[in-house]
Formats: structure tokens, sequence, C-alpha cells
């Protein structure tokens, strides 16, 4: 079924496919991901979906992403699929996970922490990956994803 | 035990090694000795307490102290950076001790800098040594530290010392009366930790009802500067004033507790009873700091 609504766009001979990216979060998915200059890319925007009702999704032609490159988009799309793709068959698939430790990703919500006063980079551990909720290694708050804003 | 930065760093053990630890510097600091030792104290705020406490630690074991307190006049205030600053005072020094408004700020220092770094409060997050020489007090005022009846009185809400003190005592046991008025009362997602931890507590408004129950009696200020609103920290200041008239059917081994100063909390007639305590309290203060600097430093086997 999946392979169907794929095919939607322009099927892709080599690459990476990123499907169930929550409706209307395609470019911040891309603005992590920073696909090269050179990179042919397809964004699909609300798409029907069973599951999601509506969906983006994204299929970068001649690269495939890894698990821990494709890692760092869970906290905004927390059950996108990725399908590896090689000579138009799917020949991997993996989802998302959340990572244990995020380094740089998202601001510390909290205005006394002192990631928010210092040129530093953020750290948060993965405390609930049902939240998903974070800690800040620093100020020790706990937050949920969502309140987070991305750097 | 590099540096000591948060009371969620810290096992269980090496909790019960530094509470022996300040006992036995507490009888004997000669087995100790710090000579030619730098500690700095870097506190980007004010404090008197935590401060000199740390230094008469520091000195009653035979080191140095170099101080910065507040930030006036400093290179802070020319623009530095607190990662540049803190490697600056980490030459001069063999051991920073360091206070900061921003929550995080010890740990970001401990990670830019070679030597031991102690949180001496950064901000409304952690003050680990002002939690273990709670523990060290109550301890050594009961004897033990094992199922204890404590009540924790006054602002639950912003009260650093009594959210880490309730940490701290988790593993041990205890049976906690929080006492605050509403607005102040401890934050949900404590209570929700403390509950998943086993730990027995009650909410309360009134302090009577509870004096008698007790062993530890730990009675917080309730600050005029965390309310925006001035009428509503006017009806709050005066919730719970502990006299020693309020005392009279307290238990023989109860102990008052307070981190100190006091504005008008405990009332003056009960520092020459037997529970008053804030005083000893103060004194271990000396010697935890003297078991941290001294395992900080690596003269204390661990």
């Amino acid at each position: 079924m999946n392979d169907v609504k794929v095919m939607k766009v322009d099927a892709i001979r080599n690459g990476t496919v990123i499907d169930h990216i929550p409706a209307g979060r395609v470019q911040r998915v891309l603005a992590i991901l920073k696909p090269r200059k050179t990179d042919v890319v397809m964004m699909g925007m609300n798409f029907s979906s069973k599951a999601m009702q509506k969906k983006d999704i994204i299929k970068i032609e001649g690269r495939e992403l890894n698990q821990h490159e494709v890692n760092s988009i869970a906290l905004i799309a927390p059950d996108a699929k990725v399908s590896i793709i090689r000579d138009f068959n799917v020949t991997q698939k993996f989802k998302v996970e959340v990572p244990e430790v995020i380094e740089g990703l998202v601001k510390c919500p909290n205005p006394k922490c002192i990631t928010n006063a210092e040129p530093m980079e953020t750290r948060f551990r993965l405390v609930d990956a049902a939240g998903p909720d974070l800690a800040c290694q620093y100020c020790e708050r706990v937050y949920s994803a969502d309140e987070m804003d991305h750097i | 035990m590099k540096n000591l930065i948060s009371m969620r760093d810290l096992s269980a053990n090496k909790i019960r090694q530094l509470l022996d630890l300040a006992e036995s510097l507490e009888k004997d600091p000669s087995q100790i000795d710090l000579s030619r030792r730098v500690m700095a104290a870097v506190f980007y705020e004010a404090s008197t307490r935590t401060r000199m406490s740390f230094e008469s630690a520091m000195k009653r074991l035979g080191g140095e102290v170099i101080a910065m307190v507040g930030t006036s006049g400093t290179s802070v205030e020319k623009g530095e950076t607190l990662a540049d600053t803190a490697k600056v005072m980490a030459r001069y020094s063999d051991i920073i001790v360091m206070r900061h408004p921003m929550e995080g700020a010890a740990r970001y220092v401990s990670e830019q800098v070679d030597v031991p770094v102690v949180n001496a409060g950064d901000g409304a997050n952690q003050h680990p040594t002002q939690s273990l020489l709670d523990l060290y007090t109550i301890k050594k005022a009961q004897g033990t530290l094992e199922g204890l009846k404590l009540a924790l009185v006054g602002d639950l809400k912003y009260g650093r010392t009594v959210h880490s003190l309730a940490y701290a005592l988790a593993p041990f046991n205890p049976e906690f009366y929080f006492i605050s008025p509403r607005s102040l009362c401890m934050p949900i997602h404590i209570l929700s930790d403390l509950t998943r931890m086993g730990v027995k507590f009650t909410e309360k408004k009134k302090i009577e009802k509870i004096v008698d129950h007790v062993d530890i009696m730990y009675v917080t200020r309730i600050q005029r500067e965390r309310f925006p609103d001035r009428e509503e920290y006017e009806k709050v200041k005066n919730a719970y004033i502990i006299t020693a008239d309020l005392l009279k059917n307290a238990r023989d081994n109860l102990k008052v507790l307070h981190p100190l100063p006091r504005v008008n909390e405990i009332t003056t007639d009960v520092d020459s009873t037997k529970y008053a305590y804030y005083f000893d309290q103060a004194e271990n203060g000396v010697y935890m700091r003297q078991a941290i600097l001294a395992t900080l430093l690596g003269e204390v086997k661990s």
C-alpha cells in the first residue's frame, strides 16, 4: 500500500523517501536535514493518510540517509518512516528514533538556563520516549519536545 | 568524584562517604592538610553564609582562598564570557567554588576547566553543599537518617533547599509533612516524583496539628523577591511563625532547622530551647564543606 502512495510523486531510482511527516512540517524537516545544493529533492505536502489524515513526504534522489542522520528529525516528525530506494526498489526500511542525547538541535525553554546566556551548544537527555520528554543537561529541567523551539 | 554539581550525580554510597568524612573531620581536622592549595570563590551574586563557610572550611584545613564577589568592576562587566572567566580562575587555583544566577552555569564551567568545580548555587536549580550539610545535620541530630518524620515549612514552591532535601532524603524511608500556604505549595512534579519513589507525604496548611508528630521541623523564609505582587506577599509572609509556645508539646528529640538567614519565621525565644538547632546547622556546613574540598582535591581515598 505504502508503495502505491509513494508513487504519487515521481518515483526515484536511488535515494531516500521519508514518509509520515506531520502535515506542515516538511520545511522544518528539510531545514534539519540540510540537503546539499546539488541534491534533487521532492517535497509532498498534505497527502491524505489513513493513520494521520494528512501528512508530508520528502524524497531525496541520489542520497541514502542513515539512521543517525534521520534521528535528528525525530523531535518534529516522531512517526516518520524512512525507505532506502535502490533501482526503484525499497531495499531498507526503518523508523526514526529519538536519540538518547540531543545536541545543538533545540533551545532550552527555561529563560534562566545558562544555555540561553552563553555562546554554547544545548544538550538534552531523553527521559521519556513517549512524550518525548527531554531533560536539559544544564538546568536539569524536563520539557516535552513540543514546548521547544528548534535552533 | 571530580566535581560536585548536582545531588543527582551522587550515589547513596557517595553521600554516605561524605557524611562519614564530615563526621571524622569534625572530630579531627588535622588528618587533612590543604596547605599551599588555593580555592577560588567565584561568586556572581552576593552570598554571605555559603562563601564564608567555604572560606572557613578551606582555611581551617590550612588552605588559601582567593575570591571574586559580585561582578561589579570585574572582567565580567567588560563582557567576558563565563567560560573565559572560569578558564582564568582555573589557572589561579586548585579548585573553583562557584555561585551564579543562571541555572546550569556550574555544570558548564566544569566542562570548560580542568580543576574541580563545586556548585555553590545556580539560580533555582541546585545547591548540593546545602543539601549535604542538611543531611549531615539531620543525621547528627537524630543519630540516623532512616525512617524520620519531617515537617518542611514555609515556601515550598520556590524553595530550592526544600526541594533538594526532599529528594536527598527519599532513599531513607522518610515521612514528610509539607506545610505551606496554598499559593506556595510543593510543585506537582516533585510530588509525583516522590510518589513514584514510594515516599510517604501529607500536605497541610496548618502546622499546629503536626508539631508533636515530627522529629525534624525544617523552616524556610518566605522570600519577598519571589512575589511580583506585594499584596500577595503581605498575605502569606506571616503564615508560619515558630515560637517556643508552639513547641510546648513537641517530641523530646525534635530539632528545628533553618538554612538562615531568618527574618521572623522563628522567634528568638526558641533559641534557648533544646529544639533550636539552626546555629549547629550553620556550623555543620563548615565540616561538610571540608569533606567536599578534601575529597575533590584528592586528599581522600574514594
